[in-house]
């Protein structure tokens, strides 16, 4: 099938187009020169068009999404989906933690046309593919867990960096995962005893080794397997007030580092997320304050470094993560149900519902903080749209954080009648004025991420060769203001009039046309060393006899779990 | 002959995967490392009898059909009833429990699974207060307590304890010995005769204990002289071991989730894991019964949002045990047809819901001759996951393991029929 989108204002910031009318023609799910007069025209007058969002950091497919689902029914409750049997569609329920088949639609009718699980815990692989099985729509990746991994602890703590990258890419391979994950490291086996570390310079217990080792080491690691994505860090003492100092330190450890990824065109040597969380000021919750703008400045001084926000949208929702104690901390300071789950030798992981309160004066701050981030950092290609869904709020929220950065006026109106007067005092949010663009916002959610995550060839913008992931949103440039007008913004983010995935219409008029749509899983399939390989493999074997409670057998991801697989190759025999 | 490695075990939530099968044709002759039980499901030990064909009762009597009428009756069951009944899943694996939640929505119907008769009270629990666990590698990496209240793992998961109990694990060298074991239970098992401690709470008296510790926890103190049966200086002297512990783990099973109270004596335990993490690192592990009774719950909660009891009537997913659940439905005699698969209600459900199911079309799908097929009105047989034909299924600590196919069959698995009932029941939907 052949289409052709005309008259439409296109975004695509990697072909530095902004706003042209810029025909789009589409044939066998790719973007070409032409098409034939039998293309089908879809007249894009009066909209915007840019390519399919990409989320580069949710928590959507695997053992605590699914958790959070489980200990939450009243959020299910919030939010239904009905069958439609005729159609393929399914049923679905679920606000902050929505069901699988109702995640792939909502993030398509969003616009949205590929999404990153954030934590893949290797031991439970598995359970992450099976839920993207059930997750129609979107091409997806997970990020596999290594921050807390006896392995890697013990192999950088030897000393030993080429096994310690030997058994990074046989790790990732063998989890079909995509991304070397870091989660408060150290921290998350200290939890194993109930403990945490503090700041990067803390050892966990046994193991000897600091947070800033762990990162400074799987840097270099993540450069030595040149992957498509940069390490991809969650760091130490998330939530914390004064944390920033710890952010700041850990941001600046992989400085330096050489990089030159096989595949994309990624220059960057960390990707911070969810920085909102890691920005903050003050001893206690009392004299908390936001130091946004030192980390704003940070990232504008350096370039070896991306992040993206988790926005708070102060909603009530369920925080989700693989740092076992910070959640345990939610749990004793907010008093709502926490599940946990410890995985032995490899991660952890915890779950609280939170409410934040527009009334209250912390979540106020931290909606402004993750604000002033947005607007402070210069450089657009340096940040991507994320709320850490559902952890700062679910991802169906981001066509309303839109309309906050587009519209000067619609964080005033919030300042003055929503959130508590500590947004306005504890953070510089109410002096800036500057408001994105649809050239911005087309950054933040789509050229940025496919650029940080490797995928800039195909994903992230409208140029030929590129996959015909399009979405086209019905805001007229011409005779509507964004600034004045910021409701319409958020509705026709929130329901897109087209939606195409892999040259098909999968939305139209907001709903969904294609439910059983399946996206490509992507992986990376790298070799660092095949003889360290296979000398570190009989060493994890080994210490799979003793000391995990399945066989070694058993443990990689069979073929068949990944329905459409997309393996991106990484180096092959670079460590010899 | 054959010998396969590394296989995982189709029968308790433990899935042990060490288990060496000696194949000859198309049967199991023996097997290693597997405990009594397992090693009857894969050499299919004497005294079941197995089905081979689709069969319908006929003026009483079972006749022996072709699938396609099999399938046929089975998707009319389906769509003329008025509020079917989708019970049991906990003996499939995940593929065929996704196939069995699609059939649910295409018929309108309620599907639940055996968690609704064992950890039901659990999950309604997790609900209430949270679900703090860890993966069984952890307990044999680093627990030194080990609490099972309410559960014999000896006889119900008879590998638990020489795996993850008396194994050496990381921190714990010396295995066994290395560790304290609890057990809270009002007999004598042969789970308790290994334990350091045994406190024998009276009967039904979970709750009272429950309670007394936390008191104790919250450094109160306990007001009688004993609670549930047991004197207050041990309900002291356990907590305050208790709060010692490096990385402690509660096991719990039937006999707390089904005494007096139920879920709510759950909630106090959960709670109980809960407060004794602002002393010592403390975790839990409900002991599951069937293989694949988690993946039911895991594949629901992912394609609904809630883990069983969910019923489709209007086309969405709604939740409500109490009026959801399979004995809410038999027992309210609000099902006219019932259809089962991978569970046997007729010997587990209480009289008054057998005596619904007689009265009622029931459709199973069963390998062997149960007290469920003979209340069944079309039986079909599917081959046995794990060993006749491949599948997932999640342990009950949560780590999904792929099950093996060591022998072939003619038979059709649980998924592959119920593609055709699904298939089925569109066109005889489309036909109305």
């Amino acid at each position: 099938m052949e289409y052709i989108i005309k008259n439409g204002n296109v975004y695509d910031p990697l072909n530095k187009i902004d706003g042209e009318k810029v025909d789009i023609s589409i044939k066998d799910g790719k973007i070409v020169d032409s098409v034939s007069a039998d293309a089908k025209e879809i007249d894009a007058s009066g909209q915007i068009v840019m390519p399919g969002g990409i989320d580069p950091h949710t928590h959507i497919a695997g053992a605590k999404v699914n958790v959070g689902r489980l200990i939450r029914p009243e959020d299910s409750k919030k939010d239904t989906e009905f069958s439609k049997p005729d159609s393929g569609k399914r049923a679905g329920t679920g606000f902050s933690v929505p069901s699988t088949f109702m995640t792939g639609y909502r993030y398509a009718q969003m616009g949205y046309t590929t999404a990153m699980e954030a934590a893949m815990p290797p031991l439970l692989a598995r359970h992450t593919h099976e839920e993207f099985h059930a997750t129609p729509i979107l091409d997806h990746a997970a990020f596999t867990l290594l921050g807390n991994n006896w392995f890697i602890m013990q192999y950088l703590k030897e000393g030993d960096i080429d096994k310690a990258a030997t058994y990074a890419s046989w790790i990732i391979k063998a989890t079909k995962g995509y991304a070397i994950k870091i989660v408060n490291p150290g921290g998350t086996e200290a939890w194993g005893w109930g403990g945490n570390v503090h700041g990067i310079d803390d050892p966990t217990p046994y193991f000897d080794i600091t947070g800033g080792e762990i990162i400074r080491g799987l840097a270099e690691v993540n450069e030595m397997l040149r992957l498509p994505h940069s390490i991809h860090l969650h760091c130490n003492d998330l939530g914390h007030p004064g944390n920033y100092e710890t952010t700041l330190a850990s941001l600046d450890l992989p400085k330096g580092i050489k990089v030159d990824p096989v595949t994309g065109s990624r220059k960057t040597s960390v990707h911070a997320t969810h920085i909102q969380y890691h920005s903050y000021g003050g001893t206690n919750w009392r004299d908390f304050v936001s130091e946004a703008p030192t980390i704003a400045d940070y990232v504008n001084k350096n370039d070896h470094i991306t992040i993206d926000i988790g926005q708070v949208t102060l909603d009530e929702t369920t925080t989700m993560t693989a740092d076992g104690p910070m959640e345990y901390d939610i749990h004793t300071l907010n008093g709502l149900k926490w599940a946990n789950c410890d995985i032995e030798l490899e991660t952890g992981s915890g779950i609280v519902p939170f409410i934040y309160s527009p009334k209250a004066p912390v979540p106020s701050v931290q909606w402004a903080i993750g604000l002033e981030l947005f607007l402070l950092v210069d450089d657009a290609s340096k940040v991507c749209m994320t709320t850490d869904s559902p952890n700062g709020g679910p991802f169906t929220r981001y066509p309303r954080v839109f309309s906050w950065l587009m519209s000067n006026k619609a964080r005033e109106d919030m300042l003055e009648n929503k959130v508590h007067k500590w947004a306005e005092k504890r953070t510089s949010l109410a002096t800036i004025d500057r408001e994105y663009s649809f050239y911005d916002i087309a950054q933040i959610s789509r050229s940025s991420p496919a650029v940080v995550l490797g995928l800039s060839d195909t994903k992230g913008h409208l140029g030929v060769g590129a996959d015909a992931d399009i979405a086209i949103h019905n805001f007229n440039i011409d005779n509507q203001d964004p600034s004045a007008d910021y409701g319409a913004i958020e509705s026709s983010f929130q329901r897109s009039s087209y939606v195409f995935k892999d040259g098909k219409i999968v939305v139209q008029d907001g709903e969904v046309t294609i439910p059983n749509h399946h996206g490509r899983t992507f992986w990376v399939d790298s070799l660092y060393n095949a003889e360290l390989e296979k000398q570190v493999v009989s060493e994890v074997e080994n210490v799979f006899k003793q000391y995990y409670s399945v066989n070694f057998e058993n443990y990689p991801v069979q073929d068949e779990y990944v329905l459409k697989p997309a393996p991106i190759n990484g180096i092959k025999e670079a460590g010899k | 002959m054959e010998i396969h490695e590394d296989v995982p075990c189709p029968f308790c939530g433990t899935i042990c995967d060490d288990i060496i099968c000696k194949v000859e044709g198309d049967e199991v002759v023996s097997t290693q490392n597997a405990c009594r039980i397992g090693n009857a499901k894969f050499v299919h030990a004497e005294g079941a009898e197995r089905y081979k064909k689709p069969m319908i009762r006929k003026s009483g009597e079972l006749v022996e059909v072709s699938m396609d009428e099999a399938v046929e009756e089975a998707a009319k069951m389906l769509v003329e009833s008025k509020r079917p009944l989708m019970y049991g899943w906990s003996s499939v694996d995940c593929d065929a429990q996704s196939v069995g939640v699609e059939l649910a929505e295409e018929s309108f119907a309620v599907i639940d699974n055996t968690a609704t008769v064992c950890h039901g009270p659990s999950l309604l629990a997790v609900h209430d207060v949270g679900y703090p666990v860890c993966t069984l590698g952890e307990v044999k990496n680093r627990a030194d307590v080990v609490i099972y209240w309410g559960c014999n793992p000896l006889h119900a998961h008879p590998r638990h304890f020489s795996r993850h109990v008396f194994s050496r694990g990381f921190f714990r060298e010396r295995g066994r010995s290395d560790r304290t074991v609890i057990v809270v239970d009002p007999r004598e098992s042969d789970t308790s005769k290994l334990a350091d401690v045994h406190v024998q709470v009276e009967f039904d008296k979970d709750y009272e204990l429950l309670d007394a510790i936390r008191t104790a926890l919250r450094g109160k103190k306990i007001l009688y002289e004993q609670v549930a049966g047991v004197p207050r200086e041990t309900i002291e002297a356990t907590v305050e071991l208790l709060k010692k512990a490096q990385f402690g783990i509660l096991f719990f099973g039937m006999g707390i989730t089904h005494s007096r109270g139920k879920n709510r004596n759950i909630d106090a335990g959960i709670r109980t894991i809960q407060d004794l993490n602002a002393h010592a690192k403390f975790t839990l592990i409900p002991m599951r019964g069937h293989y694949n009774v988690n993946g039911f719950n895991q594949v629901c909660t992912w394609e609904t949002g809630y883990p069983f009891c969910v019923d489709f009537a209007d086309g969405s997913a709604k939740y409500n045990p109490g009026e959801t659940g399979s004995n809410d439905l038999l027992q309210n005699k609000e099902t006219d047809g019932m259809f089962v698969i991978g569970a046997d209600p007729g010997a587990h459900f209480p009289q008054k819901a057998l005596e619904v199911m007689a009265e009622i079309p029931v459709v199973t799908i069963e390998p062997h001759r149960t007290p469920t097929t003979e209340l069944s009105d079309v039986i079909i047989p599917p081959a046995f996951v794990g060993i006749e034909t491949e599948g997932t299924a999640y342990r009950m600590d949560g780590i999904p393991i792929k099950m093996k196919k060591l022998v072939e069959t003619d038979l059709l698995s649980d998924k592959e029929i119920l593609v055709r009932i699904l298939t089925r029941v569109r066109e005889l939907k489309a036909s109305k």
